[in-house]
Formats: structure tokens, sequence, C-alpha cells
């Protein structure tokens, strides 16, 4: 249970270096005005079915929201342990690798967590003046948890490659902007060569959820890009093996 | 308690330490001591369970510290050479972390962190953040994390560094009363830190152990080379030469790179001390005496006595001795 021991003080210290503050309100005021302004489009085109094409909108501008704030949260994760060295300590305290990697992702997966939960006023609100089908909004809100998860998994294991987190944070951007430009290039390959890329495009699986399609083969894609991650993050720090400390 | 058997431990093509073997008894508080650079935080670093060795083996309180490194890490308080603690803790928290970490509950974590503070003196500033501390206060919360729950063994990766003369007593007098309680191995580049507080010193170079000894035996061993150093105002070749003549002097010469040509350092027979006939002899000549004092050796020197007593062939050419 020592991984608990882990998260605790890595929540501990998103709080007390205002790191948590900062990040929240970015998420909150980015989310709340895209779902204000989806809101008013939407019922300026007034086209599609409330249902499913109002948070089609919204959920493709939040996934962008956390685009941008969690390679932000994850950035400092290793990076800051190993150039403050903190990391050295940990590996003489009787914890495994794997109870560190998942005390830290489950830190920063609780945090994520808070910030999706926060958004949830705004369709509750909306509730309440007109009442709709929760299911699709469910359907959404899983899909951005999923992909929120394989964000913080790619962020956790750049942060392990650097102390410097500037390079961390535009690693991770770098990864995950690759996983979502990677089906726009329509013309670069044969019909083959994309339908590889699609499968792999974290993005275009985002999008079955927002229009309230839950797809295991949706969820293992997203199950197996975190696991995946989490494994190189292991990789990363047995490292020091061959590599050593600085 | 500590058992080191060839440890080689290589980063790539480096090669930073090479069949390190040493063992340290139950309650010894053993000096290591070497130049920066000379593999000491490397063997601690596998002693405590940063990293395992590439070759050989190493037993930590009967626990293999590969084959068992977590039961081997429950017995091991380390101290490490780059203080790293987290600034966004106050002390209080920091410690109770840490004795999560190292499987302290209930009144047992509360009664550890309490002797943990008192020991490495930080209990006035429990409160604070660490970000806060001085650097002195720094590094003995680092103490005090590595004093928690009285591990049996303590490695102390030069635990005095960049402190002040008046702190560096203090956590002398502490790591001396852990003696007969802890095994403590700590690393050095100072030999009167040796002196002051270990029973036996390994001498470590380029990755090698060189020897094993009791400080006195070491001190001894190291009076066979003692030399005066003199500033002497007057005509050099003749100072020089009237020194040479005195009995007792094995050497006289000028030192290289000072510069100056009053400077002249004499080697004496160690059985004897010259001082007060150097200082007769310049004077009663009508030359000023403007300086004389034992040379005071320098790793390096300590290095050239011990090596050329173990092995003078091997590291021939590859080290100087100057006198400083």
């Amino acid at each position: 249970m020592k991984f608990l021991v882990v998260c605790r003080r890595e929540l501990r210290s998103y709080f007390t270096s205002y790191v948590a503050y900062v990040l929240l309100a970015i998420f909150l005021l980015l989310s709340g005005y895209f779902f204000y302004s989806d809101l008013v489009f939407f019922l300026l085109l007034s086209g599609y079915v409330l249902p499913t094409g109002l948070w089609q909108y919204i959920f493709l501008d939040m996934r962008l929201c956390a685009l941008i704030v969690l390679p932000l949260l994850t950035m400092r994760q290793f990076a800051e342990e190993k150039k403050l060295g903190t990391i050295e300590l940990l590996w003489t305290y009787p914890i495994r690798d794997g109870e560190i990697v998942a005390g830290k992702f489950l830190a920063a997966w609780i945090f994520y967590l808070l910030m999706i939960a926060l958004t949830a006023v705004n369709p509750i609100l909306f509730y309440a003046y007109h009442p709709f089908d929760i299911a699709p909004l469910l359907s959404a809100y899983l899909g951005m948890i999923l992909l929120g998860t394989a964000f913080i998994a790619c962020g956790l294991f750049i942060s392990s490659l650097t102390e410097n987190q500037v390079l961390a944070a535009m690693g991770t951007y770098g990864v995950l902007i690759f996983f979502w430009f990677v089906t726009w290039n329509e013309e670069a390959g044969n019909k083959w060569v994309i339908g590889a890329l699609l499968k792999l495009s974290l993005f275009d699986r985002f999008f079955n959820f927002s229009r309230g399609v839950i797809d295991t083969k949706d969820i293992f894609f997203f199950a197996l890009f975190t696991l995946l991650f989490l494994f190189l993050t292991l990789q990363a720090l047995n490292a020091r093996k061959w590599r050593g400390v600085s | 308690m500590i058992e080191a058997n060839q440890l080689t431990k290589r980063f790539g093509s480096f090669t930073a330490i090479r069949d390190v073997s040493f063992t340290v008894q139950p309650g010894e508080i053993v000096g290591f001591l070497g130049p920066n650079g000379a593999g000491k935080s490397t063997t601690m670093r596998i002693l405590s369970g940063v990293f395992p060795p590439s070759s050989g083996r190493a037993v930590v309180a009967g626990h293999d510290v590969v084959a068992e490194p977590l039961a081997a890490r429950r017995q091991v308080g380390y101290f490490p050479e780059r203080v790293a603690i987290y600034f966004d803790l106050t002390v209080r928290e920091y410690l109770d972390y840490v004795a999560q970490m190292k499987e302290l509950t209930g009144a047992a974590r509360r009664s550890a962190i309490g002797a943990a503070l008192e020991s490495a003196g930080v209990t006035h500033v429990a409160h604070r953040l660490i970000g806060t501390l001085s650097k002195g206060y720094r590094q003995r919360v680092g103490i005090a994390q590595a004093l928690l729950g009285m591990p049996r063994v303590l490695i102390l990766d030069e635990p005095t560094s960049g402190l002040d003369p008046e702190q560096v007593a203090e956590i002398r007098e502490l790591i001396t009363s852990f003696r007969g309680r802890s095994t403590v191995i700590l690393s050095t580049h100072i030999l009167p830190e040796v002196e002051a507080t270990c029973d036996r010193v390994i001498i470590i170079n380029k990755g090698e152990v060189l020897a094993v000894d009791t400080p006195q035996n070491l001190n001894y061993r190291l009076r066979q080379s003692s030399e005066i150093f003199l500033d002497v105002v007057g005509p050099a070749e003749t100072v020089m030469a009237k020194l040479r003549g005195l009995e007792g002097v094995l050497e006289v010469s000028q030192p290289p790179r000072t510069g100056s040509p009053n400077h002249i350092v004499v080697r004496t027979d160690p059985e004897r001390d010259l001082r007060a006939v150097l200082a007769a002899t310049i004077t009663r000549s009508g030359w000023d005496l403007r300086e004389l004092r034992p040379v005071r050796l320098t790793l390096e020197d300590i290095f050239l006595t011990v090596i050329s007593e173990t092995d003078s062939r091997r590291i021939a050419g590859e080290t100087t001795a100057e006198p400083r």
C-alpha cells in the first residue's frame, strides 16, 4: 500500500506549490467558456438532436482543454524529483519502482477526476432548465476520463526521461499531438496506411464516446495505450541500473 | 554487518568501481576516504539499494542487495551526497512521509519522528517549510531522515560537506554517538574527519580500494614523509645549502609552482622534530624567517604513500605529489 504514501505526497505538493489551483482555474475557465459558446452556437443553428449533437461539440472542445492542461500537470512528476535528487532517496526506501509509478499515476489521475467532476456543474445547470437524456453525456464523460488517463500515462513517461520540466511538457505535447494529427494527412498514404493510422489515433477513438457510442474496442485501446506508457515509465526508471544517477 | 565482495560497477564503457571488497563489523564506524570521483558514492549507492552492482555481491544486515532489495533497504538509513528533500513540506510532514515509507505506524512512528528530530537538532524548526531553511538545517533534516527508525546500518555520503565548523563538530559528535548502536559507513575527502570519528578507514581511489586500516596506523604510515615548509628571505641557494648540512635533514628543495624563490621545503627524519633547529639556524645566519610550518598532507600525498607501499608499479607516472 506504499503507493498511497507516494500518491498523498504528490497530491499535497500539487496544492502547496499552487500548480493545482492554476491548472484547475485554466481548465475550468476554458471548459466553461466552451460549454457556453458551444451551447449558444448549437441553439443558433439548432441543427442536431440535442442529446448527442450538443455533447459532441462540447466534448470535442473539452478534449483540447485536457490536452493543454494535463502535460502541465504531469511534467513535474519525475522531472522534478530527478532535478532535486529526491528520487535517489526514494530508491533507498523499501518501495518497489512499480509502487512509485502507481502512486504518481494515481495522484495525477485523482486530480484529473476532480477537474472533470467540477465541469459537471455546467450540464447540471443546463439540466435544471432543460432536462435531457443523461446516458450520452455519461458516455462522453467516460471518454474524457479514458482520454485523460492515456494523456497522464504518456506525460508520466516523458517526465521520467528528463530532469527538465519544460522539456517534459513539450515532449508530451509532441507525442499527444502526433497521436491527434496522425490521421489528418489522408493523401499521404494508401487506404491501408490510413486505416492503420486511424486505429492509432487517440482523438478519433474519443469521437465515438462524444457521440454517445461506447465501443469496447475503444476502451481496450485506451487501456492498452495507458499500460504501454506505464510500462515504458518503469523501464525508464530501470535505466539507472546502467546509466547511473546524476 | 556489511559485506562487499568484489563489487564492480560499469556505466557504459566507464568503470566507476572495480573489485571493491571489504567488510564492516556490527557497531563499527568506517570511513570511506577518497577524492571526488573515486567511487565512494557509487559504492554507497550500491549498498543502499539505489542501483545494483554490475558484478560482485553486497550483503547488508544479512540481506543481499540484489536478491532481497526491499529487505536490505529496510535495514539502511541513507544520506545522499546531494541533500535532496522536498521543499514544499514542513520538516515534520517530511519526516512523517519518510516514516510511512519506512513502514513505521502509530505510536512507533510518532516516537521515531520525535527521536529523529531530537538527534538531528531540528525539533525547533519542525513546523517550518523545508524550502525556507538554511543549508545547514536542510542537511540536518537529511540526517534526521536517515536516522529515522534507528536503522541498523547508516550510510552517510559526505554528511559534513558544506557545513560551517561548528555544525561539522555537531554532526561528528552525533555520528560518534551511534558507535556500538548502529553500523556506520561515512564518506569524506577530509582526512581529519576520519581521524575524528572512524574506527577504520577504507581508502579508495579511481574505483579501487587501496588500503583498509585504522586511523592510527594510517597516521603512522603518513609520518614517514614529514616535511616542513619554510619562507625565508635570503639567498636561496646559500640557505638551502646551509639547511642540507643539518643533521636529520634528508632533502631540501624548492616547491614547484609557488613562484617565490623564498619558499623551501625540507624533508626530515620522521623520528625527529627539527622545527626549532631550523628556525634557530636561519635566524642565527641573519636571514628573515617569515613562515615555518609542517606540510599538511593532502589526500594525494596519502594516496602516493599508501600506493607506493602496496603497489608502486601500477600507478607509476599517473600521480604526482606536490607540497601545498
